[in-house]
């Protein structure tokens, strides 16, 4: 796994999204309200436009979620699966605070 | 005695169980080769395959299956050779297995047609889990791909490319999407569904050859323009996988596939073939459930069993890229003299065709596109006397009664084509409480929203009461959360949620929370907490578009407006390439706007002297004028004067729906003020009040409420309609259906805020001058803060940068957002530049 800073972590605001730039691709990036960060790919296939990270963040039953702004598709944070659409599903990026960093990860 | 069985799919697997299930006594010692890394999983699922589900998750082997020394199962080493006169099997690593009979269920393979160029990097097929993660490879990069075949799996492939996010093209040889189960208005219906989702669809386009473009490929097709894309992925049939059976010297079916009898038997009595490998008396399936029947015929026969195969009906109903597409029976009206009727809904995107024999008496066969509801009913009577005229049958299930101006056929959801009837039956059947459940059910509801007071409605007439409760995280309505925040002084959403919700929230219950928070003077919408709770309209103080971009309506009070303020909106406009349109609330509106470009926007607007329109929020919007008394001849009153003071009142006023208003200056009434949530019409003795108006999904006229006021009375009682709307109404109700659901509708809100029946007016009165004297301008507020202005960035590691994924090209003279045709051609450019 390569890790790569992309901002720090106070930039991040509870419970919104920020989105990053990597190796040409669009990774959103949120803080929960417990203080834990996830990250999805930024892309919402419902729509086809870059907006996840633009979406509000909340919960379904126990699990985070985001809801694209667009036409409101629910996606499942930890698995980047639709929980509205179970034909949609969104990569998951690994993410983790390292020094007050936001770092993302990839398959080195 | 030994069994050996040639492939481990659903239906090799299936045949292992039902041995299993029936040979108690274990005559049969199994032995299965499989030239997969994986244990039989379910292929009709593969798809979901792409959304996250695991190998493991879609597997079908009964755990234990193969645990025991009855049955073995070989991975990744495939049957090579048979040796019919030895009665053995070779595999590819050299394995030699016995065997007193011989199933095969080696299934089906890909057709690639033989084309140039069909073997570069980057073209794939779409059958096993391997291809899928090979796919996935490449997805890592690509942004585009093409289908080639635009047959069920053709489609089923385009869903995936296209819910994986790329842009995403479907090329077919013949004139139709479809060409097997649908007809030409059919498959027309379906192509509209399909382009409404940006898929591009090439249809009687035949491929010539593929050749290297880049890092990705070019399609050249027979007269017309190349083509290109990251990644291709061939889905033009299957062929069934006979290799094997022919060198051992059995023969095949007509159309290939190991030629079997009615017991699945080839003309060596040791040796079967089931599932999609196998031609029934020179018949082949491509769909599971006959391969599934073919082995529970072979389980009964390798016990002494009887069972012959019945033959299978090849009817298909399923969900392509959410489109219902369902076919049965003699779809194609192949019997001779038989009959074809058509219902066609351009409108709803539905298509259905009856066939039916030459006297009409007798069902044959259907074609069902856009609502496929009817499939269930329909199906079971290919082949039946209707007793009755079969036009009947073609529209959707009569639901007679309850509500005489919705019929069952109604289109309540237009955004997803749910009739009346749909929701009834779904509401019936899946026992539906409310609205969330219906949505997650039918999908009404989910597009634009517009329908989902109708889908209460329907709820109510099929008995169910539906909960007040907004959403999963708070048992409350609006009304009774708004009162809890005012009683209580709650201030931010998680204090509220931990007190009387549950969970973290979400796009339903936050927003509106955030709505009744700014109704109490919550201060700056974007202050604190307050700014993680606004969609992202009122996060950014401008409207979402389709491609992400945003728009930007400064507010322009009555319509009124200064040739300055006019050219420096035009001077914005052109400075930053929004496209610009006049709206129909008398004001204007500029278009693609990127998050980065926001505050220099509003710079420029505010310098003028202009501020937000609240266009993105539920807010006021405008109070739309005409010229009145002023210029026009009939005026009576100074129907802009009033139009503008009411619009500055109640700017940004956060309400449970937008508030629109309007100020006719006479009885011709040119401002439309009657369709409005507020009608002011001007009379020779002061001001006709109206309440409840508005356009769009239900128009309604408002009506009445008091007339002759003079201003100052006119404005009191706005003040209070207004006020007691905001505490009362609930999430998206707009004041027609507030004062509709009203006990006592328009008699009753005049008792409370006229007569003042409750003794909350003064309440009232001041809760308005409060917001009135709080106003401010949020985009002046939000240029005045630098940490607030740093959030309008696309990327927080790169702030210079903008969304590639936006294009525009150029219509009339302005920028218009790219079509995903013609988005292929601008990245194109974009990686050549
Ligand atoms: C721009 C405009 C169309 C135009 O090109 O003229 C427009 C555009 C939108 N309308 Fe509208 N409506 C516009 C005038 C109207 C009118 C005409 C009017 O105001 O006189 C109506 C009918 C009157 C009414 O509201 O009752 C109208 C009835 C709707 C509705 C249906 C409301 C209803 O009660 O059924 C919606 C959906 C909603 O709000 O939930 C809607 C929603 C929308 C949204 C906000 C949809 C969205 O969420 O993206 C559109 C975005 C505007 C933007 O991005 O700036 N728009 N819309 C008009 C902007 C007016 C303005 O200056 O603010
Ligand atoms: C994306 C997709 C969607 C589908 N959707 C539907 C649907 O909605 N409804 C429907 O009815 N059908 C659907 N199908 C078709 C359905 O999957 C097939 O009808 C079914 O899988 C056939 O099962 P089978 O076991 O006969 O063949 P297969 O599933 O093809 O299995 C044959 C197995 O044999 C193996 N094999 C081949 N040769 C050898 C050899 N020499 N030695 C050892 N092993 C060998 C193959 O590797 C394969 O694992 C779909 C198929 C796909 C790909
Ligand atoms: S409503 Fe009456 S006053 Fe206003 S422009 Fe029309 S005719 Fe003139
Ligand atoms: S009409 Fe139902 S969601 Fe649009």
């Amino acid at each position: 796994m390569r890790w790569t800073g992309v901002c720090a972590y106070t930039a991040l605001l509870p419970e919104r999204g920020v989105c990053a730039l990597v190796e040409g691709g669009q990774v959103a990036v949120f803080r929960l309200h417990d203080g834990s960060v996830r990250a999805v790919g930024n892309h919402d296939p419902a729509s086809g436009v870059n907006v996840l990270s633009r979406g509000i963040v909340g919960t379904r039953g126990d699990v985070p979620t985001v809801a694209s702004p667009l036409f409101k598709h629910v996606y499942d944070l930890t698995t980047g699966r639709c929980l509205d659409d179970g034909a949609y599903a969104v990569p998951v990026v690994p993410v983790r605070v390292r020094d007050g960093r936001v770092e993302l990860g990839s398959a080195a | 005695m030994r069994l050996v069985v040639v492939g481990n799919g659903p239906v090799g697997q299936r045949l292992v169980d039902a041995v299993r299930e029936r040979d108690s006594d274990r005559r049969w010692q199994i032995t299965v080769l499989a030239e997969e890394r994986y244990p039989a999983y379910d292929r009709v699922a593969l798809t979901s395959y792409l959304g996250g589900r695991t190998a493991a998750e879609l597997g079908v082997v009964p755990a234990g299956c193969y645990d025991d020394r009855d049955a073995v199962l070989h991975l990744g080493d495939p049957a090579a050779a048979i040796d019919r006169a030895a009665r053995t099997v070779t595999t590819a690593a050299g394995r030699v297995v016995g065997y007193d009979a011989l199933v095969l269920a080696t299934g089906s393979a890909p057709f690639v047609p033989p084309l140039p160029g069909a073997d570069l990097p980057g073209c794939f097929v779409y059958r096993t889990l391997d291809d899928l993660d090979a796919i996935r490879r490449c997805m890592a990069w690509a942004r585009t791909g093409i289908v080639v075949g635009g047959g069920l799996l053709g489609l089923e492939a385009v869903g995936a490319l296209h819910g994986m996010g790329l842009d995403t093209q479907v090329v077919e040889m013949a004139p139709r999407l479809m060409p097997v189960q649908v007809d030409e208005a059919g498959g027309h219906v379906l192509r509209r569904h399909i382009e409404a989702l940006h898929v591009t669809v090439h249809t009687g386009t035949r491929t010539e050859r593929i050749e290297p473009a880049g890092r990705g490929l070019r399609l050249v097709v027979a007269g017309g323009e190349p083509l290109e894309a990251d990644l291709l992925v061939f889905s033009a049939g299957v062929r069934p996988r006979d290799a094997l059976a022919r060198d051992a010297g059995l023969a095949r079916g007509p159309r290939g596939g190991v030629l079997v009898d009615a017991a699945c038997r080839t003309a060596d009595d040791a040796v079967y073939a089931v599932g999609e490998c196998a031609a029934v008396d020179g018949m082949t399936y491509g769909l599971v459930a006959p391969g599934f029947a073919m082995a529970e015929v072979v389980a009964d026969r390798l016990l002494g069993g009887p069972a012959q195969f019945p033959g299978a009906d090849m009817s298909t109903k399923l969900k392509l890229l959410g489109v219902d597409v369902a076919s049965f029976g003699d779809a194609h009206a192949a019997t001779p003299g038989a009959l074809e009727l058509v219902y066609s809904d351009q409108v709803a995107g539905t298509y259905a065709k009856l066939v039916v024999t030459d006297d009409a008496r007798v069902l044959l066969g259907g074609i069902l596109v856009g609502d496929a509801s009817a499939y269930a009913s329909l199906r079971p009577l290919v082949g039946a006397e209707l007793g009755g005229p079969p036009e009947r049958l073609l529209l959707p299930a009569g639901l007679t009664g309850a509500t005489p101006d919705l019929p069952a056929a109604a289109q309540v959801c237009s955004c997803h084509a749910v009739t009346r009837a749909d929701l009834v039956t779904a509401i019936r059947t899946g026992g539906l409480r409310d609205v969330a459940a219906v949505k997650a059910c039918t999908r009404a509801g989910t597009g634009c929203g517009s329908c989902v007071p109708l889908l209460k409605r329907v709820l109510t007439e099929c008995g169910v009461t539906p909960s007040r409760a907004l959403c999963e995280h708070f048992d409350h309505s609006r009304a009774e959360l708004f009162d809890i925040v005012r009683v209580t002084g709650i201030r931010t959403f998680s204090q509220l949620v931990a007190a009387h919700g549950r969970g973290r929230g979400c796009d339903l219950c936050k927003p509106m929370v955030a709505s009744i928070l700014a109704s109490l003077g919550g201060g700056p919408i974007l202050a604190g907490e307050q700014a993680a709770l606004q969609d992202t309209n009122d996060h950014f103080l401008a409207n979402i578009q389709k491609d992400g971009t945003y728009s930007v309506v400064p507010r322009i009070p009555g319509g009124e407006i200064t040739p300055e303020r006019l050219i420096v909106i035009g001077e914005v406009a052109r400075d930053f390439g929004l496209y610009t349109k006049i709206t129909g609330g008398q004001r204007i509106d500029l278009f693609g706007a990127r998050v980065e470009q926001l505050p220099a926007i509003w710079r420029r607007l505010t310098d003028a002297g202009m501020e937000s329109g609240h266009a993105y929020g539920k807010a006021l919007r405008t109070v739309k004028s005409c010229v009145g008394q002023t210029w026009c001849r009939y005026g009576v009153q100074d129907s802009t004067t009033l139009a503008i003071d009411l619009e500055l009142r109640y700017r940004g006023l956060r309400a449970p729906h937008k508030l629109k208003g309007g100020v006719s200056g006479c009885a011709r009434e040119c401002a439309e003020a009657r369709g409005k949530d507020f009608g002011i019409i001007a009379t020779e003795a002061g001001w006709n009040l109206y309440l409840g108006g508005n356009g769009g999904f239900t128009p309604r006229h408002a009506e009445l409420f008091a007339p002759d006021l003079d201003t100052g009375s006119l404005v009191r009682t706005l003040d209070r309609f207004l006020m007691y709307y905001v505490r009362t109404a609930d999430r998206l109700q707009r004041t027609a259906a507030w004062i509709e659901a009203m006990d006592g509708g328009l008699d009753q809100l005049r008792r409370v805020i006229v007569d003042d029946v409750l003794g909350i007016c003064a309440d009232l009165d001041a809760a308005m001058a409060a917001h009135v004297a709080s106003y401010r301008d949020e985009w002046a507020d939000t240029l005045a803060d630098p940490e607030r202005v740093g959030r309008f960035v696309s990327f927080v590691n790169a702030p210079a940068e903008h969304d590639g994924g936006v294009a525009f090209v150029t219509e009339r003279g302005q920028p218009r957002p790219a079509r995903p045709g013609e988005r292929v051609l601008i990245d194109l450019e974009v990686v050549r530049r």
